[in-house]
Protein backbone atom coordinates (compact mmCIF):
# COMPACT_ATOMS: atom_id res chain seq x y z
CA UNK A 1 0.00 0.00 0.00
CA UNK A 2 1.31 3.23 -0.96
CA UNK A 3 2.35 5.72 2.08
CA UNK A 4 0.15 8.52 0.60
CA UNK A 5 -3.46 8.52 -0.59
CA UNK A 6 -3.33 11.30 -3.30
CA UNK A 7 -0.77 11.64 -5.40
CA UNK A 8 -0.86 14.48 -8.51
CA UNK A 9 0.52 12.37 -11.35
CA UNK A 10 -2.79 10.45 -10.73
CA UNK A 11 -4.81 13.26 -11.96
CA UNK A 12 -3.35 13.18 -15.32
CA UNK A 13 -4.79 8.87 -14.92
CA UNK A 14 -8.51 10.46 -14.85
CA UNK A 15 -9.58 9.11 -17.99
CA UNK A 16 -7.97 5.40 -17.50
CA UNK A 17 -11.46 5.20 -15.19
CA UNK A 18 -13.34 3.98 -18.42
CA UNK A 19 -10.86 1.09 -19.08
CA UNK A 20 -13.22 -0.90 -16.46
CA UNK A 21 -16.43 0.42 -17.23
CA UNK A 22 -16.08 1.68 -20.92
CA UNK A 23 -19.96 2.87 -21.52
CA UNK A 24 -20.68 4.59 -18.13
CA UNK A 25 -16.82 6.33 -18.53
CA UNK A 26 -17.76 7.32 -21.68
CA UNK A 27 -21.35 8.53 -20.81
CA UNK A 28 -19.62 10.66 -18.01
CA UNK A 29 -17.13 12.41 -20.31
CA UNK A 30 -19.25 12.91 -22.65
CA UNK A 31 -21.35 14.80 -20.27
CA UNK A 32 -18.32 16.71 -18.76
CA UNK A 33 -17.20 17.84 -21.63
CA UNK A 34 -20.59 19.48 -22.82
CA UNK A 35 -21.23 21.19 -19.35
CA UNK A 36 -18.11 23.10 -19.93
CA UNK A 37 -18.60 23.83 -23.47
CA UNK A 38 -20.13 28.16 -23.75
CA UNK A 39 -23.66 28.39 -23.25
CA UNK A 40 -25.22 30.73 -21.27
CA UNK A 41 -22.61 31.21 -19.23
CA UNK A 42 -18.90 32.05 -21.05
CA UNK A 43 -16.42 28.84 -20.13
CA UNK A 44 -14.63 31.54 -18.13
CA UNK A 45 -17.34 31.46 -15.87
CA UNK A 46 -17.72 27.53 -15.64
CA UNK A 47 -14.50 27.79 -14.86
CA UNK A 48 -14.49 29.49 -11.95
CA UNK A 49 -17.70 28.42 -10.49
CA UNK A 50 -15.48 24.93 -11.03
CA UNK A 51 -12.57 26.04 -8.78
CA UNK A 52 -15.06 27.40 -6.22
CA UNK A 53 -16.77 23.57 -5.98
CA UNK A 54 -13.77 22.27 -5.60
CA UNK A 55 -13.03 23.94 -3.05
CA UNK A 56 -16.19 22.86 -1.31
CA UNK A 57 -15.89 19.20 -2.21
CA UNK A 58 -11.74 19.39 -0.67
CA UNK A 59 -10.79 17.69 -4.25
CA UNK A 60 -7.01 18.45 -4.36
CA UNK A 61 -7.43 17.18 -7.93
CA UNK A 62 -10.10 19.61 -9.39
CA UNK A 63 -8.29 22.35 -7.16
CA UNK A 64 -5.11 21.42 -8.88
CA UNK A 65 -6.69 21.20 -11.90
CA UNK A 66 -9.12 24.86 -12.67
CA UNK A 67 -6.13 26.87 -10.63
CA UNK A 68 -4.07 25.81 -13.78
CA UNK A 69 -7.10 26.24 -15.99
CA UNK A 70 -8.02 30.05 -14.27
CA UNK A 71 -4.28 31.00 -15.47
CA UNK A 72 -4.57 30.00 -19.02
CA UNK A 73 -7.84 31.85 -19.25
CA UNK A 74 -6.13 34.97 -17.79
CA UNK A 75 -8.44 34.70 -14.66
CA UNK A 76 -6.54 36.76 -11.66
CA UNK A 77 -5.78 35.26 -8.44
CA UNK A 78 -7.84 37.87 -6.62
CA UNK A 79 -11.34 37.16 -9.08
CA UNK A 80 -9.72 32.93 -7.72
CA UNK A 81 -9.91 34.45 -3.97
CA UNK A 82 -13.14 35.89 -4.72
CA UNK A 83 -14.97 32.89 -6.23
CA UNK A 84 -13.50 31.03 -3.43
CA UNK A 85 -14.83 33.33 -0.44
CA UNK A 86 -18.20 32.48 -1.91
CA UNK A 87 -17.60 28.52 -1.91
CA UNK A 88 -16.59 29.17 1.81
CA UNK A 89 -19.55 31.66 2.51
CA UNK A 90 -22.23 29.04 1.00
CA UNK A 91 -20.53 26.44 3.06
CA UNK A 92 -20.16 28.53 6.26
CA UNK A 93 -24.19 29.84 5.86
CA UNK A 94 -25.21 26.40 5.24
CA UNK A 95 -24.00 25.16 8.27
CA UNK A 96 -25.60 28.41 10.40
CA UNK A 97 -29.02 27.87 8.73
CA UNK A 98 -28.70 24.78 10.45
CA UNK A 99 -28.58 26.47 13.35
CA UNK A 100 -32.76 27.44 12.88
CA UNK A 101 -33.56 23.89 13.06
CA UNK A 102 -31.14 23.46 16.92
CA UNK A 103 -33.80 26.68 17.98
CA UNK A 104 -36.50 24.99 16.75
CA UNK A 105 -35.74 22.13 18.45
CA UNK A 106 -34.66 24.10 21.91
CA UNK A 107 -37.26 25.95 21.99
CA UNK A 108 -39.69 23.21 21.72
CA UNK A 109 -38.24 20.98 24.28
CA UNK A 110 -36.97 23.95 26.74
CA UNK A 111 -38.94 25.12 28.59
CA UNK B 1 14.36 47.29 -13.35
CA UNK B 2 15.93 44.09 -13.96
CA UNK B 3 19.42 43.65 -15.98
CA UNK B 4 19.52 41.50 -19.21
CA UNK B 5 21.34 37.96 -18.41
CA UNK B 6 23.89 39.69 -20.88
CA UNK B 7 24.27 41.83 -18.57
CA UNK B 8 23.95 39.95 -15.25
CA UNK B 9 26.87 37.54 -17.20
CA UNK B 10 24.34 34.75 -16.17
CA UNK B 11 25.36 31.67 -17.92
CA UNK B 12 21.98 31.17 -19.78
CA UNK B 13 22.87 34.82 -21.72
CA UNK B 14 25.64 31.73 -23.57
CA UNK B 15 23.12 29.86 -26.00
CA UNK B 16 25.20 26.51 -25.72
CA UNK B 17 24.28 26.11 -21.86
CA UNK B 18 20.78 26.66 -22.91
CA UNK B 19 20.84 24.37 -25.60
CA UNK B 20 22.28 21.84 -22.83
CA UNK B 21 19.93 22.19 -20.82
CA UNK B 22 16.87 21.67 -23.18
CA UNK B 23 18.92 18.46 -24.03
CA UNK B 24 20.16 16.89 -21.21
CA UNK B 25 17.62 18.78 -19.06
CA UNK B 26 17.21 18.92 -15.16
CA UNK B 27 14.73 15.95 -15.31
CA UNK B 28 14.38 13.58 -12.12
CA UNK B 29 10.87 11.84 -13.56
CA UNK B 30 13.07 10.53 -16.50
CA UNK B 31 13.59 11.24 -20.43
CA UNK B 32 11.82 13.29 -22.50
CA UNK B 33 11.70 11.98 -26.19
CA UNK B 34 13.71 14.15 -28.35
CA UNK B 35 11.70 16.31 -30.76
CA UNK B 36 13.02 15.09 -33.85
CA UNK B 37 11.85 11.37 -32.32
CA UNK B 38 8.12 12.46 -31.93
CA UNK B 39 7.75 14.40 -34.94
CA UNK B 40 9.27 11.29 -36.72
CA UNK B 41 6.05 9.23 -35.51
CA UNK B 42 4.20 11.08 -38.14
CA UNK B 43 6.93 11.19 -40.68
CA UNK B 44 7.59 15.11 -40.51
CA UNK B 45 11.14 14.14 -39.98
CA UNK B 46 13.05 16.14 -41.84
CA UNK B 47 11.12 19.44 -41.95
CA UNK B 48 11.86 21.04 -44.85
CA UNK B 49 11.03 24.85 -45.35
CA UNK B 50 8.51 25.64 -48.26
CA UNK B 51 8.70 28.90 -50.22
CA UNK B 52 9.34 32.21 -48.09
CA UNK B 53 6.39 34.09 -47.38
CA UNK B 54 7.28 35.78 -44.15
CA UNK B 55 10.45 37.89 -43.69
CA UNK B 56 11.04 38.61 -40.21
CA UNK B 57 13.74 40.77 -39.53
CA UNK B 58 15.31 41.53 -36.28
CA UNK B 59 16.49 45.64 -36.13
CA UNK B 60 18.00 45.00 -32.61
CA UNK B 61 17.90 43.88 -28.97
CA UNK B 62 17.70 47.30 -27.66
CA UNK B 63 14.35 47.87 -25.59
CA UNK B 64 12.95 50.51 -23.14
CA UNK B 65 11.55 47.35 -21.57
CA UNK B 66 12.98 44.70 -19.85
CA UNK B 67 10.12 41.84 -19.47
CA UNK B 68 10.50 38.66 -17.31
CA UNK B 69 9.58 36.33 -19.83
CA UNK B 70 11.56 37.71 -23.27
CA UNK B 71 12.88 34.94 -25.38
CA UNK B 72 15.19 38.33 -26.62
CA UNK B 73 17.03 38.93 -23.68
CA UNK B 74 16.62 42.54 -24.96
CA UNK B 75 16.74 45.57 -22.73
CA UNK B 76 18.13 49.27 -22.58
CA UNK B 77 21.73 47.55 -22.00
CA UNK B 78 21.91 45.66 -25.24
CA UNK B 79 23.80 47.23 -27.72
CA UNK B 80 23.53 45.38 -30.71
CA UNK B 81 21.56 47.26 -33.80
CA UNK B 82 21.00 46.23 -37.40
CA UNK B 83 23.59 48.83 -39.85
CA UNK B 84 21.58 50.65 -43.01
CA UNK B 85 24.07 48.63 -44.50
CA UNK B 86 22.44 45.81 -43.61
CA UNK B 87 19.09 47.21 -43.84
CA UNK B 88 20.07 48.22 -47.73
CA UNK B 89 20.52 43.87 -48.05
CA UNK B 90 17.53 43.32 -46.74
CA UNK B 91 15.89 45.81 -48.83
CA UNK B 92 17.07 44.34 -51.81
CA UNK B 93 15.83 40.55 -51.14
CA UNK B 94 12.50 42.22 -49.99
CA UNK B 95 12.71 43.39 -53.74
CA UNK B 96 13.64 40.76 -54.97
CA UNK B 97 11.05 37.69 -53.34
CA UNK B 98 7.49 36.99 -53.42
CA UNK B 99 7.44 37.33 -49.85
CA UNK B 100 3.98 38.77 -49.02
CA UNK B 101 4.62 39.42 -45.29
CA UNK B 102 7.46 41.52 -43.49
CA UNK B 103 8.24 41.36 -39.68
CA UNK B 104 9.97 44.33 -37.92
CA UNK B 105 10.67 42.90 -34.80
CA UNK B 106 13.71 43.57 -31.90
CA UNK B 107 14.11 44.90 -29.05
CA UNK B 108 11.74 47.77 -29.74
CA UNK B 109 12.22 48.13 -33.51
CA UNK B 110 11.28 51.63 -33.54
CA UNK B 111 14.98 52.33 -31.29
CA UNK B 112 17.17 51.81 -33.86
CA UNK B 113 18.43 55.11 -35.37
CA UNK B 114 17.43 53.79 -39.09
CA UNK B 115 14.07 52.64 -38.52
CA UNK B 116 11.93 55.25 -39.92
CA UNK B 117 14.09 55.21 -42.69
CA UNK B 118 13.92 51.33 -43.24
CA UNK B 119 9.88 51.62 -43.15
CA UNK B 120 9.55 54.48 -45.46
CA UNK B 121 12.38 52.59 -48.20
CA UNK B 122 10.27 49.06 -47.23
CA UNK B 123 7.03 50.10 -47.85
CA UNK B 124 8.04 51.12 -51.06
CA UNK B 125 8.50 47.48 -52.02
CA UNK B 126 4.57 46.56 -51.93
CA UNK B 127 4.58 44.26 -49.49
CA UNK B 128 1.24 43.03 -48.58
CA UNK B 129 1.75 42.69 -45.09
CA UNK B 130 3.96 44.98 -43.19
CA UNK B 131 4.13 44.57 -39.62
CA UNK B 132 6.08 46.17 -36.19
CA UNK B 133 5.83 44.64 -33.43
CA UNK B 134 6.12 47.25 -31.10
CA UNK B 135 5.54 46.79 -27.32
CA UNK B 136 3.30 50.17 -27.54
CA UNK B 137 4.91 51.90 -24.17
CA UNK B 138 8.01 52.96 -26.64
CA UNK B 139 5.49 55.53 -28.08
CA UNK B 140 4.95 57.37 -24.73
CA UNK B 141 8.09 56.79 -23.57
CA UNK B 142 9.50 59.92 -25.33
CA UNK B 143 8.39 63.14 -27.03
CA UNK B 144 10.35 61.54 -30.25
CA UNK B 145 8.27 58.81 -30.20
CA UNK B 146 4.84 60.14 -29.55
CA UNK B 147 3.78 60.43 -33.35
CA UNK B 148 4.54 56.93 -33.82
CA UNK B 149 0.66 56.12 -34.99
CA UNK B 150 0.19 59.14 -37.31
CA UNK B 151 4.03 57.39 -38.55
CA UNK B 152 2.31 54.16 -39.10
CA UNK B 153 -0.74 55.18 -40.47
CA UNK B 154 1.21 57.12 -43.36
CA UNK B 155 2.77 53.60 -44.59
CA UNK B 156 -0.31 51.73 -43.42
CA UNK B 157 1.83 49.59 -41.14
CA UNK B 158 0.11 46.63 -39.77
CA UNK B 159 0.69 47.03 -35.86
CA UNK B 160 1.08 44.04 -33.81
CA UNK B 161 1.82 44.34 -29.56
CA UNK B 162 2.02 42.65 -26.43
CA UNK B 163 -0.50 42.87 -24.01
CA UNK B 164 -0.16 40.01 -21.86
CA UNK B 165 -3.33 40.97 -19.31
CA UNK B 166 -6.43 43.37 -19.35
CA UNK B 167 -5.54 44.25 -15.71
CA UNK B 168 -2.76 46.38 -14.59
CA UNK B 169 -1.18 43.83 -12.00
CA UNK B 170 -0.37 41.00 -14.15
CA UNK B 171 0.72 43.25 -16.68
CA UNK B 172 3.15 45.33 -14.65
CA UNK B 173 4.20 42.34 -13.25
CA UNK B 174 5.61 40.42 -16.11
CA UNK B 175 6.71 43.61 -18.49
CA UNK B 176 7.63 46.21 -15.54
CA UNK B 177 6.21 48.83 -13.54
CA UNK B 178 4.06 51.70 -14.98
CA UNK B 179 3.84 49.37 -18.18
CA UNK B 180 0.50 48.82 -18.19
CA UNK B 181 -1.18 52.49 -17.72
CA UNK B 182 1.14 53.51 -20.63
CA UNK B 183 0.42 51.02 -23.03
CA UNK B 184 -3.08 51.63 -22.27
CA UNK B 185 -2.56 55.63 -23.12
CA UNK B 186 -0.73 54.08 -26.55
CA UNK B 187 -3.63 52.33 -27.27
CA UNK B 188 -5.51 54.94 -27.24
CA UNK B 189 -3.16 56.91 -29.36
CA UNK B 190 -3.76 54.29 -31.60
CA UNK B 191 -7.22 54.20 -31.72
CA UNK B 192 -7.49 57.78 -31.92
CA UNK B 193 -6.18 57.83 -36.12
CA UNK B 194 -8.01 54.83 -36.51
CA UNK B 195 -5.68 52.00 -35.86
CA UNK B 196 -7.97 48.75 -34.24
CA UNK B 197 -10.86 50.12 -34.98
CA UNK B 198 -13.88 47.68 -35.77
CA UNK B 199 -14.26 49.38 -39.61
CA UNK B 200 -11.12 50.55 -39.85
CA UNK B 201 -8.27 48.91 -42.23
CA UNK B 202 -5.42 50.00 -40.12
CA UNK B 203 -4.87 46.65 -38.19
CA UNK B 204 -3.62 46.85 -34.69
CA UNK B 205 -3.49 43.54 -33.30
CA UNK B 206 -2.51 41.87 -29.49
CA UNK B 207 0.09 39.31 -28.57
CA UNK B 208 -1.01 37.20 -25.56
CA UNK B 209 1.16 35.29 -23.58
CA UNK B 210 0.73 33.38 -20.24
CA UNK B 211 2.59 35.17 -17.63
CA UNK B 212 3.84 32.30 -15.98
CA UNK B 213 4.49 28.55 -16.11
CA UNK B 214 1.48 27.38 -17.70
CA UNK B 215 0.25 26.99 -21.66
CA UNK B 216 -2.32 29.71 -23.12
CA UNK B 217 -6.19 29.24 -23.38
CA UNK B 218 -8.01 29.27 -26.30
CA UNK B 219 -7.30 31.55 -28.98
CA UNK B 220 -10.80 32.73 -29.66
CA UNK B 221 -11.87 32.78 -25.95
CA UNK B 222 -9.15 34.93 -24.63
CA UNK B 223 -9.97 37.55 -27.44
CA UNK B 224 -13.36 37.73 -25.94
CA UNK B 225 -12.47 38.46 -22.82
CA UNK B 226 -9.61 40.90 -23.99
CA UNK B 227 -12.43 42.96 -26.23
CA UNK B 228 -14.92 43.04 -23.38
CA UNK B 229 -12.77 43.93 -20.70
CA UNK B 230 -10.29 46.31 -22.68
CA UNK B 231 -13.85 48.03 -23.98
CA UNK B 232 -15.69 48.44 -20.54
CA UNK B 233 -12.89 49.50 -19.26
CA UNK B 234 -11.08 51.80 -21.43
CA UNK B 235 -13.25 51.94 -24.94
CA UNK B 236 -10.05 50.41 -26.42
CA UNK B 237 -10.23 48.79 -29.52
CA UNK B 238 -7.82 45.84 -31.23
CA UNK B 239 -8.54 43.39 -34.26
CA UNK B 240 -7.09 40.09 -33.43
CA UNK B 241 -5.26 38.58 -30.55
CA UNK B 242 -2.36 36.16 -30.91
CA UNK B 243 -2.35 33.71 -28.22
CA UNK B 244 1.75 32.59 -27.50
CA UNK B 245 3.18 30.07 -25.97
CA UNK B 246 6.50 30.94 -23.87
CA UNK B 247 9.19 29.17 -25.38
CA UNK B 248 11.96 27.43 -22.47
CA UNK B 249 14.76 30.19 -23.34
CA UNK B 250 16.25 32.73 -22.52
CA UNK B 251 15.12 35.12 -19.49
CA UNK B 252 11.95 32.65 -19.67
CA UNK B 253 13.89 29.71 -19.12
CA UNK B 254 15.68 31.45 -16.36
CA UNK B 255 12.22 31.80 -14.76
CA UNK B 256 11.76 28.36 -15.26
CA UNK B 257 14.67 26.83 -13.85
CA UNK B 258 14.97 29.81 -10.60
CA UNK B 259 10.85 29.15 -10.19
CA UNK B 260 11.53 25.47 -10.17
CA UNK B 261 8.98 25.02 -13.29
CA UNK B 262 11.40 24.19 -15.84
CA UNK B 263 10.72 20.75 -15.31
CA UNK B 264 7.27 20.32 -15.01
CA UNK B 265 6.89 22.83 -18.26
CA UNK B 266 8.34 21.08 -20.27
CA UNK B 267 5.97 17.45 -19.31
CA UNK B 268 3.11 20.13 -19.83
CA UNK B 269 4.45 20.73 -23.59
CA UNK B 270 5.47 17.37 -24.15
CA UNK B 271 2.19 16.42 -23.05
CA UNK B 272 0.27 18.97 -25.24
CA UNK B 273 2.17 17.62 -28.10
CA UNK B 274 -0.34 18.12 -31.22
CA UNK B 275 1.00 16.43 -34.23
CA UNK B 276 -1.23 18.59 -36.17
CA UNK B 277 0.53 21.92 -35.01
CA UNK B 278 3.68 20.47 -36.78
CA UNK B 279 3.03 21.23 -40.58
CA UNK B 280 2.07 24.86 -39.78
CA UNK B 281 5.06 25.68 -37.72
CA UNK B 282 6.15 29.44 -38.71
CA UNK B 283 9.74 28.09 -39.45
CA UNK B 284 8.16 26.19 -42.73
CA UNK B 285 7.34 29.98 -44.44
CA UNK B 286 9.53 32.18 -42.63
CA UNK B 287 13.04 33.13 -42.21
CA UNK B 288 14.32 35.16 -39.48
CA UNK B 289 17.23 37.59 -40.32
CA UNK B 290 19.50 38.79 -37.15
CA UNK B 291 20.62 42.24 -36.67
CA UNK B 292 23.84 41.56 -38.07
CA UNK B 293 22.42 39.71 -41.51
CA UNK B 294 22.76 36.39 -40.39
CA UNK B 295 19.74 33.65 -41.47
CA UNK B 296 17.54 31.46 -39.06
CA UNK B 297 14.70 29.72 -39.74
CA UNK B 298 12.72 31.78 -36.66
CA UNK B 299 13.29 34.51 -34.17
CA UNK B 300 13.84 31.47 -31.52
CA UNK B 301 16.46 29.62 -33.22
CA UNK B 302 18.31 32.94 -34.12
CA UNK B 303 18.44 33.90 -29.92
CA UNK B 304 20.09 29.94 -29.64
CA UNK B 305 22.52 30.59 -32.65
CA UNK B 306 21.30 27.82 -34.81
CA UNK B 307 21.47 28.95 -38.12
CA UNK B 308 20.21 27.78 -41.04
CA UNK B 309 20.87 24.67 -42.44
CA UNK B 310 22.47 25.72 -46.01
CA UNK B 311 24.94 27.63 -47.93
CA UNK B 312 23.70 30.53 -47.74
CA UNK B 313 24.37 32.09 -44.26
CA UNK B 314 24.04 35.51 -44.90
CA UNK B 315 21.02 38.21 -46.23
CA UNK B 316 24.00 39.03 -48.64
CA UNK B 317 24.11 35.98 -50.16
CA UNK B 318 20.79 35.35 -50.34
CA UNK B 319 19.47 32.77 -53.05
CA UNK B 320 15.84 31.35 -53.22
CA UNK B 321 16.73 27.82 -54.57
CA UNK B 322 19.34 27.06 -52.17
CA UNK B 323 17.41 28.26 -48.75
CA UNK B 324 14.04 26.89 -50.46
CA UNK B 325 14.11 23.18 -49.15
CA UNK B 326 16.46 23.34 -46.58
CA UNK B 327 15.89 21.26 -43.47
CA UNK B 328 14.56 23.35 -40.76
CA UNK B 329 17.18 23.28 -37.55
CA UNK B 330 15.14 22.10 -34.44
CA UNK B 331 15.67 21.01 -30.58
CA UNK B 332 13.64 20.38 -27.75
CA UNK B 333 12.23 24.22 -27.62
CA UNK B 334 10.32 23.67 -30.53
CA UNK B 335 7.61 21.68 -28.49
CA UNK B 336 6.55 25.76 -27.46
CA UNK B 337 5.37 26.02 -31.61
CA UNK B 338 3.42 22.60 -31.10
CA UNK B 339 1.66 22.75 -27.78
CA UNK B 340 -1.68 23.07 -27.79
CA UNK B 341 -3.31 24.52 -30.72
CA UNK B 342 0.06 25.29 -32.00
CA UNK B 343 2.15 28.63 -31.78
CA UNK B 344 3.46 31.10 -34.30
CA UNK B 345 4.33 34.76 -34.36
CA UNK B 346 0.94 34.74 -35.61
CA UNK B 347 -0.93 33.07 -32.97
CA UNK B 348 -2.38 30.08 -32.58
CA UNK B 349 -1.86 27.62 -36.09
CA UNK B 350 -4.51 25.43 -35.83
S1 LIG C 1 9.42 41.09 -24.68
FE1 LIG C 1 9.51 42.73 -26.20
S2 LIG C 1 9.10 44.59 -25.01
FE2 LIG C 1 9.70 43.01 -23.57
S3 LIG C 1 11.91 43.23 -23.29
FE3 LIG C 1 11.59 41.70 -24.91
S4 LIG C 1 11.65 42.84 -26.79
FE4 LIG C 1 11.34 44.34 -25.16
S1 LIG D 1 11.14 26.96 -32.52
FE1 LIG D 1 9.27 26.73 -33.70
S2 LIG D 1 9.54 28.00 -35.46
FE2 LIG D 1 11.57 27.70 -34.59
S3 LIG D 1 12.40 25.92 -35.63
FE3 LIG D 1 11.37 25.16 -33.83
S4 LIG D 1 9.29 24.66 -34.54
FE4 LIG D 1 10.22 25.97 -36.06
Amino acid sequence: MQKTYYDPADLKKFGKISEWNEELGAKFFDYYGKVFEEGALTEREKSLIALAVSHTIQCPYCIDAYTGDGLQRGITKEEMMEALHVAAAIRGGASLVHGVQMMNKVNKLDM
Amino acid sequence: MIKSLHKRESALANSKRQLEILSNGIFQKGVLPTFKEKISETNEFPLKAKKLEILQINVGYMCNQVCSHCHVDAGPDRKEIMTRETMIQCLNVIKNTGAHTLDLTGGAPEMNPNFRWFVEEASKAGIKDFIVRSNLTIITANKKYNDLPEFFKKHNVHVVSSMPHWTRGKTDKQRGYGVFNASIEALKMLNAVGYGMPENKLRLDLVYNPSGAFLPSNQKSMEKDFKKALLEAFNIHFHNLFAITNLPISRFLDYLIASENYEDYMYALVEAYNPAAVANVMCTNTLSVSWDGYLYDCDFNQMLQLPVNSKVKHISDYNEDLLEGRNIVMSQHCYGCTAGAGSSCQGSVI
